[in-house]
């Protein structure tokens, strides 16, 4: 099949950027998202011009890197699908197609379709974790886990930090990031320890970053691509609340 | 005059050695070691448990990665799980079962001592993930569960779904970040290592690009670790992720460092095969499909019937008439060269010919589309999504890929290459697996490594070190920058007419066909012949656009590809030296009747270390005896 493009590139993060047409040919339904885009690659290389610049690795959906608003969809129109997985059947001859960047101010474009994702890494770092060395741990054993707590927890552990959620966002919301952290911690008897402190934290560290307030529009429970749910963001606000009236009255 | 190693493994019975050595060993001061500079190259379940663990020991740490983000390195996708030797099942696993089955899988080409450390350690992994709020599979009671994974006769496999890698790696990020967070390990991502450093003999440091800025710099510490994964990728076709690379490595190696057992390359038997030209890489299937997968093709060549249309009796399910007791569950490396016999002769299935079918249809028969879907329905999703077919109406077709690397820089038993100050950890060493890794292993091997080994031998480094960290202007800083610039010019300045996937996508076919499941020293031959061809017209004729002073993936995977043209040559000597078949190594001159891998114990039950001598030159041979005290060697048997 024969495709239209229409790409944003742009230089770097101090240079606006534009829209550019390409014309991709003979594409194979077979072809992964990512490899027509290689495909596309490859031939402006050969005519020694620049690459389409787009972040990805694994290629099988589980690292994250991959990003992509595809016709103003985050990760392309396949529910619980990475752009990297997404394939090219589900396009036909003649498709036009428009491949943007995350837009969200706390992710700048780097270049043409890469954005810096750092903001993410920060609000990990302001708590998202137990605060264990390593040595010392008892037995793995020593306390059980209801299955359906260890279940639950794996559910919201399961996001893989693409950002997609955000870019769903109209007001580039990170809580749906934010909270499968704090759930995935506050559902195993590990986490629960700090997790008074840590929504406090993450939750400042969030709005420092410059990501908007939650409307409830839900928008980035479609995009996510790991099938994070909603219900993840009406924990944290629960144990928000408790922490904060908690740490009123000390 | 070549290298003489010392392995260093500490005197004493096996299972004393890791008491013994971490009695004996040197310490350093709590308040001195602030004063050491640590650089942990690769944030992989490797690097990120020991930049981690550095950082809470006290030590001052610079972690890179060139991805945009810890948690996004290669050991992300590993699925199956990680092992460890609890016996929680009370089945009968122990310490020295996990070590005597590492070593047998591994065909009898590992170190003993290490290998038993490795069991030894592997309780306290879990422990130390569980505690870190890792959400593992569990039982109805709460208890941890377990699954038994890769032919294993007990059940020590433990699993976070489809998904422990990324579990695993998500853990050790986040203690990452809190070091981070803490101030004691600065992260460097979107950065990546062009050479390491060497002054006076010792590692002193890295030169490094911000793939952003495209700003070459050096970093100088005490001690450098390399905990930058396999080299699968030089087969451009691999289950590895994309940025999967040997330059870290392969850059130590040019300045010194040992290669070890280059050749043992592992292929996974379930994998779906290529679709096109325009494949960029290859998806793994879980190996669990093959409990109640028949794998077969068609008996007749030429025979295009759709699968559902050839009749039981027109079908060969090759492993069950080969390995009647193993049938289709035969290990890696059996399945694997099977089913590349069967498209050798032109009976392969779907595009290309290069497939066989793995067909559920007598499971589904026998107990129901809804348990299979229970089973496996998540596999059987991803199958469809990449391939358009559904596999409970129609076979699935798979075909082998490589997918993991025993080889790396060798490393003594505290996990220091030859160059003082230069540890490994990791994929990219070569330390426990032998000449074949059993599944679930790797992950143990990385965290092992990196939160309870090299934490604790890299301080009798430290303790004993003279001269401690040089300013990053010393002249050979400033040399190995300009090396490392120069070279960047170089590329960027070729502009010929062919792009680097182009050469990478070359040498990949080159060295899967010849130095791929099945060698002969002909085809080795043909290989080192072909290899510096075409690496010469790399040089020559690559297109690499854009400039140096900017992001540029072509730049970076230029670098990358141009290191894989050299190290796929060392790969090849490895493979041509070793004359005999053993784990991921199989030559077809060294089998049995049966056409299984053939041993040769008394020439080569060595680690095969080689030395650089220049490109296009060959390297030099060191040899480390394996020595067996405490295990007997075996030939392995699965008919
Ligand atoms: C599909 C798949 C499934 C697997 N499943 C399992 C399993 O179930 N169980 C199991 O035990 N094993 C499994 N494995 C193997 C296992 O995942 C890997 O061997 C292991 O994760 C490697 O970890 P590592 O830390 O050594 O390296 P990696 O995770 O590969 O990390 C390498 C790091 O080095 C960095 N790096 C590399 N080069 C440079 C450079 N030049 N400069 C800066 N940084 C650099 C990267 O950014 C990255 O951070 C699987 C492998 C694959 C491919
Ligand atoms: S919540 Fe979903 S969309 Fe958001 S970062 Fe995680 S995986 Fe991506
Ligand atoms: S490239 Fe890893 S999730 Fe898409």
């Amino acid at each position: 099949m024969n495709l239209t493009l229409r790409i944003w590139r742009q230089k770097n993060a101090n240079t606006p950027g534009e829209f550019v047409t390409y014309e991709a040919k003979d594409v194979s339904p077979d072809m992964s998202f990512l490899e027509m885009l290689d495909v596309v690659n490859e031939e402006l290389m050969r005519r020694g011009e620049e690459p389409i610049a787009f972040d990805n690795d694994c290629r099988e959906g589980i690292c994250g890197m991959c990003s992509l608003m595809i016709n103003g969809v985050p990760h392309g129109p396949l529910p619980q699908t990475a752009t990297c997985q997404l394939h090219m059947r589900v396009y036909k001859d003649g498709d036009a197609i428009t491949i943007e960047p995350w837009r969200a101010a706390p992710f700048p474009v780097i270049k043409d379709l890469i954005v810096d994702r750092s903001a993410f890494d920060r609000i990990i770092q302001s708590g998202g974790y137990v605060s264990v060395s390593t040595g010392g741990a008892p037995d793995g054993n020593t306390l059980p886990i209801p299955k359906d707590d260890a279940d639950r927890a794996f559910d919201a552990a399961a996001c893989i930090g693409c950002g997609a959620c955000v870019a769903a966002c109209k007001n580039a919301s990170a809580v749906l990031f934010t909270s499968a952290k704090i759930s995935h911690l506050a559902l195993m008897p590990q986490g629960k320890v700090e997790q008074d402190r840590r929504v406090l934290k993450m939750v400042a560290q969030m709005d420092e970053e410059g990501f908007g307030a939650c409307t409830n529009i839900g928008s980035c429970e479609a995009a996510c691509p790991k099938g994070i749910t909603l219900d993840n963001i009406a924990r944290m606000n629960r144990l928000y609340l408790k922490a904060s009236v908690k740490s009123g009255l000390e | 005059m070549s290298i003489k190693l010392n392995s260093k493994i500490p005197a004493g019975p096996l299972d004393d050695k890791w008491t013994r050595y971490r009695q004996e060993m040197k310490l350093v001061n709590p308040a001195n070691k602030r004063k050491f500079d640590v650089i942990v190259v690769g944030t992989g379940l490797a690097g990120a448990s020991a930049a981690a663990t550095f950082g809470e020991l006290g030590y001052n740490v610079k972690a890179f990665c060139f991805q945009d983000s810890p948690r996004r390195a290669h050991s992300i996708a590993a699925q199956g799980g990680i092992n460890a030797a609890k016996n929680y099942r009370n089945d009968g696993d122990s310490v020295y079962r996990l070590f005597y089955d590492t070593i047998k899988g591994g065909d009898f080409r590992s170190r003993e001592a290490n290998v038993y450390r490795l069991a030894e350690v592997s309780v306290h992994i879990i422990d130390q993930c569980v505690a870190q709020g890792v959400p593992f599979a569990r039982e109805y009671g709460g208890l941890l569960d377990n699954r038994s994974f890769g032919g294993a006769q007990v059940s020590r496999t433990f699993y976070a779904r489809g998904q422990t890698g990324q579990q695993l790696l998500l853990g050790a990020y986040q203690a990452l970040e809190r070091q981070i967070h803490l101030g004691s390990v600065k992260m460097y991502p979107r950065t990546e290592m062009l050479d390491i450093v060497l002054i006076d003999g010792q590692a002193k440091g890295i030169i490094a690009r911000d793939l952003v800025t495209g700003k070459i710099e050096a970093h100088s510490a005490n001690a450098v670790v390399l905990a930058t994964g396999g080299y699968g990728n030089v087969f451009f076709l691999s289950t590895n992720a994309k940025g999967c690379n040997v330059t870290a490595t392969y850059r130590a190696f040019k300045k010194g460092a040992l290669f070890a057992n280059p050749c043992y390359t592992q292929i996974h038997p379930t994998c779906i095969p290529v679709s096109g030209d325009h494949q960029s890489k290859l998806t793994l299937m879980s190996e669990s499909l093959r409990n109640d997968g028949r794998v077969w093709v068609p008996k007749k060549l030429g025979d295009n019937r759709h699968p559902g249309q050839i009749p039981d009796d027109a079908r060969d399910y090759y492993l069950e008439r080969k390995y009647p007791s193993y049938g289709n569950l035969a290990p890696r490396d059996i399945a694997s060269r099977a089913a590349k016999q069967v498209c050798d002769e032109g009976r392969g299935v779907g595009p290309g010919g290069r497939g066989v079918y793995l067909d559920f249809s007598d499971a589904i028969n026998r107990f129901g589309k809804h348990k299979i879907e229970e089973r496996y329905g998540n596999l059987f999703e991803m199958y469809e999504r990449i391939t358009g077919e559904n596999a409970y109406e129609q076979p699935m077709r798979i075909y082998p890929a490589v997918h993991y690397t025993m080889g790396g820089l060798w490393v003594d038993y505290e996990l220091m290459s030859n160059i003082p100050g230069l540890f490994v950890i990791g994929e990219a060493n070569f330390s426990d697996h032998g000449a074949n890794r059993l599944g679930a292993s790797a992950l143990m091997q990385g965290l092992a490594d990196g939160y309870f080994v090299l934490p604790q031998t890299i301080a009798g480094y430290f303790a004993g070190q003279k001269n401690g960290r040089y300013p990053n202007d010393h002249p050979e800083f400033r040399k190995a920058e300009e090396e490392a610039r120069s070279r960047i010019n170089k590329l960027l300045s070729i502009k010929g007419k062919r792009t680097v996937a182009d050469f990478h996508r070359e040498l990949g076919k080159l060295m899967w066909d010849d130095v791929g499941m099945a060698r002969t020293e002909a085809s080795l031959k043909q290989a080192l012949k072909r290899i510096p061809e075409i690496r010469h017209e790399f040089w020559e004729n690559v297109n690499v656009p854009g400039s140096a002073s900017e992001l540029n993936t072509a730049l970076e995977y230029a670098g990358r590809v141009a290191d894989f043209l050299e190290f796929a040559q060392l790969l090849a000597y490895d493979a041509l030296e070793r004359e005999e078949s053993c784990g991921g190594h199989f030559r077809e001159e060294y089998q049995t009747e049966d056409g299984e891998a053939l041993r040769n114990d008394e020439k080569f039950s060595y680690v095969a270390a080689w030395e650089f001598k220049g490109v296009d030159q060959f390297p030099e041979l060191t040899k480390e005896p394996l020595v067996y005290e405490e295990v007997r060697m075996t030939q392995r048997s699965y008919k």
